[in-house]
């Protein structure tokens, strides 16, 4: 299973490897990681995404989080209402005669075209991480040069819908 | 020799540096015994030391894993934090293993290393090493100090995550000029651990639905781990069990937590556990697990561990809750208040005597058992022979391997907080030095050290610290001239092809305890063993007995490897 799991820490040193070690420990799967700092002086997040083969490995995923003395809270994210977002920088071979040409296919996508040269272009593009490999596919026939990807970053909505029945994973429980 | 008087220590009004900063804090921690080594990066911490005077005992172990063993046995015996300091570089790297130990087997311990001065980490410079690298998955938790008003605030964090919660260890790394600079403000030593929070009452729905649970069962069962020592719950744990005749087994870590000899105690279970207690958590239809972490040698395979049974489990660290084995009522809480509540909300008890009855009849049948020739000496026999010559009232300490199943299955504990072992992390060269830890912790008490002649051999340097402070430690060398469970697993599944395991080469022991100038003696029959060791074992003298015991002997009953609870092997003669 995919799950998006984010991590509120405090920003001491070594907080990313401690975290990232822990994981790397317990063999479990990173496949993107961000972090930043939040609106709180001191305190920064950390966003994971997580390949975990079951309920069980993701509830001692979040749990081995949470016992790290600088985790304050840990959350799955996944099956909430979200707000998600990577980017990328995508580096493509073109020359004055197709550069219209993928002016237009990225604009439905919302990119722009951040860095010209005589024979390439860059392209930058945000969004859910399906968008953003639905425009590297699309540009990939033109010559990719180069790419850059960020992780992913999320948090919920300010509004969540009622669910009848929403799984909470709770330490104390 | 002349010897200067030490100092007497002043509590001082001038600028402190770090290392006196260091050293009030100790005091305000009421540590009075300290593990330790000096070298280079500590040198300033070692001068504040001395200038402390009388306020703390060192002891000044010949290798730092020897230091962290003793730190490790005396917080074991004592349930407060063993204190360690080390220096940078090799002298932190020396005490790796020690505290992984500690960390896979819970113990409170706060590690104090040297670091080269901030200006040079990250240079390679002299005797540098990562230590915050290193130690980061082998702590609870660690700090650097940087900057020398976070030395007083860290100190007080260290000692509270190690001693609360589920105790751990932690290592402060304090670079040398941190030691050496002098600060005129005293820095604040308030603390806020938003990110830890041990939660230590039990949820009284979780209390309710156990005692729901325990009102319908069969066969219910207690487990009994180490974290009824950690919470030191043991009466209430006999309160409990008594309370509704609940038939209780133990893990390696969690004997002495219930007496061995109770009518309700049925051994340890596990890869070399009895019949009875192993065959209680295969066919249980409650299991009540009460501070165990569910170890694969607890366990055996999973898909056969208590397969009919509803599982509890109490446990202060929530992420060994499910971890092992599906729980159905899972309990975070420190043991104690978890067993009070559970005491105070007693329904109905479930009917076992049926159950009971089956347990007692396995007990009776497949008790554990051992050929015991004409003159020469196995040591099941031997064992059994240390625990009635020192009443069985000895605080036992072990290495890991043949001998420490011996001395789990033979050295039956009556008393929490008498057995210092490597359980999890299984430390050859731990049992010697955590006897001298645990005989600082417990001076009035009889210390018996069981170790292997393998294990020995890597910490005997320590015999120096029985020497130096005339502890009577009784130093047990089960000497079967082999790595014993090396060799008998060879015996058992590599067709005998017995790699590297036989010592036959040997120091002569009894010389090498004399060189220390501490008795040796080499005992080779059942009588030589009756007619010295009463004595050997009652005075208050350190020694070190060499008992050359069977090498061909193997520990039964076993899980084999992979194999399910109920699939022991050697059950019978």
């Amino acid at each position: 299973m995919r799950r998006i799991v984010t991590a509120t820490v405090q920003n001491r040193s070594g907080v990313l490897n401690r975290v990232t070690g822990l994981l790397a420990k317990r063999q479990f799967n990173i496949e993107s990681i961000s972090v930043g700092r939040t609106e709180a002086e001191g305190i920064s997040k950390m966003t994971f995404v997580v390949d975990v083969e079951d309920e069980r490995k993701l509830e001692q995923l979040t749990k081995q989080l949470n016992k790290q003395i600088d985790v304050l809270k840990v959350s799955d994210i996944t099956d909430k209402a979200i707000v998600a977002s990577e980017l990328a920088l995508i580096r493509v071979v073109s020359n004055a005669q197709i550069r219209n040409e993928i002016q237009g296919i990225i604009e439905p996508f919302r990119a722009s075209i951040i860095d010209i040269s005589k024979d390439s272009l860059t392209v930058q593009v945000t969004g859910k991480h399906e968008k953003i490999e639905a425009l590297i596919d699309l540009l990939r026939p033109y010559g990719i040069k180069e790419l850059a990807r960020t992780g992913l970053t999320a948090f919920l909505r300010g509004q969540q819908p009622q669910v009848a029945e929403m799984k909470n994973y709770s330490i104390l429980k | 020799m002349k010897v200067e008087a030490k100092p007497h220590y002043e509590t001082q009004t001038k600028p402190k540096s770090g290392a006196d900063l260091l050293v009030d804090a100790l005091i305000q921690e009421e540590v009075k015994t300290i593990f330790g080594y000096p070298g280079g990066a500590v040198l300033p911490i070692y001068d504040a030391l001395y200038r402390a005077g009388d306020a703390f005992h060192h002891v000044l172990a010949r290798h730092e894993q020897g230091s962290i063993h003793a730190a490790e046995g005396y917080a074991r015996v004592t349930g407060k934090p063993g204190v360690v300091i080390a220096t940078s570089g090799p002298g932190a790297t020396n005490l790796i293993t020690g505290i992984a130990d500690a960390m896979m087997d819970s113990l409170p311990v706060v590690v104090f290393t040297g670091q080269v001065a901030r200006g040079v980490i990250g240079t390679d410079a002299f005797q540098e090493a990562d230590v915050m690298g290193i130690t980061t998955p082998i702590t609870k938790h660690n700090y650097q100090v940087q900057s020398l008003s976070d030395l007083p605030r860290i100190v007080k964090e260290a000692f509270h995550i190690a001693s609360t919660g589920r105790p751990g260890p932690v290592v402060v790394d304090i670079p040398k000029d941190i030691s050496t600079e002098v600060d005129d403000n005293p820095p604040s030593v308030e603390f806020s651990l938003p990110g830890y929070q041990p939660n230590l009452k039990p949820n009284p729905l979780q209390i309710k639905k156990l005692t729901d649970a325990m009102a319908q069962a069969k066969k219910p069962v207690l487990l009994a781990g180490a974290g009824v020592h950690h919470g030191k719950a043991s009466e209430e744990l006999k309160a409990f069990a008594e309370q509704h005749s609940l038939p209780v087994v133990h893990t390696l870590h969690g004997l002495g937590t219930f007496p061995g000899s109770h009518s309700l105690s049925f051994g340890m279970a596990g890869m070399h556990g009895t019949y009875a207690a192993n065959m209680a958590l295969y066919e249980c239809d409650l299991l009540i697990n009460i501070g165990s972490r569910f170890d694969d040698r607890l366990t055996g395979k999973l898909e056969h561990f208590a397969p009919k049974a509803t599982v509890a489990h109490i446990d202060v660290d929530p992420a060994e809750i499910g971890k092992n084995v599906p729980t159905q009522i899972p309990i975070v809480s420190d043991s104690k208040a978890a067993l009070e509540a559970l005491l105070k909300n007693a329904d109905a008890s479930p009917s076992t005597e049926e159950w009971y009855k089956k347990l007692d009849s396995y007990r009776e049948e497949y008790p554990l058992w051992y050929n015991k020739p004409e003159t020469d000496m196995v040591p099941q026999w031997l064992m059994e022979k240390v625990h009635s010559y020192t009443g069985g009232d000895a605080i036992v300490t072990t290495d890991v391997g043949q001998h420490q199943m011996w001395a789990a299955q033979y050295y039956k504990l009556e008393k929490p907080n008498r057995w210092v072992t490597s359980g999890g992390l299984g430390t050859m060269g731990f049992g010697f030095p955590a006897a001298i830890g645990a005989q600082l912790a417990a001076p009035e008490d009889k210390v018996v050290a069981v170790v292997g002649d393998g294990g020995f051999q890597m910490t005997l340097q320590e015999l120096s610290l029985l020497q130096e402070m005339k502890l009577p430690v009784k130093v047990i060398i089960v000497n079967n001239q082999a790595l014993g469970m090396v060799r008998q697993w060879q015996e058992s599944f590599y067709e005998k092809r017995y790699s590297e395991s036989i010592l036959s080469t040997q120091p002569d022991f009894v010389k090498l305890a004399e060189s220390y100038n501490i008795k040796g003696m080499r005992i080779e029959s059942q009588q030589d063993l009756e007619e010295r060791l009463p004595e050997a074992l009652s005075n208050d003298e350190p020694v070190v007995v060499d008992c050359r015991v069977l090498q061909q002997e193997n520990v039964y009953p076993m899980i084999a490897p992979g194999k399910g609870i109920h699939e022991m092997i050697g059950v019978k003669p």
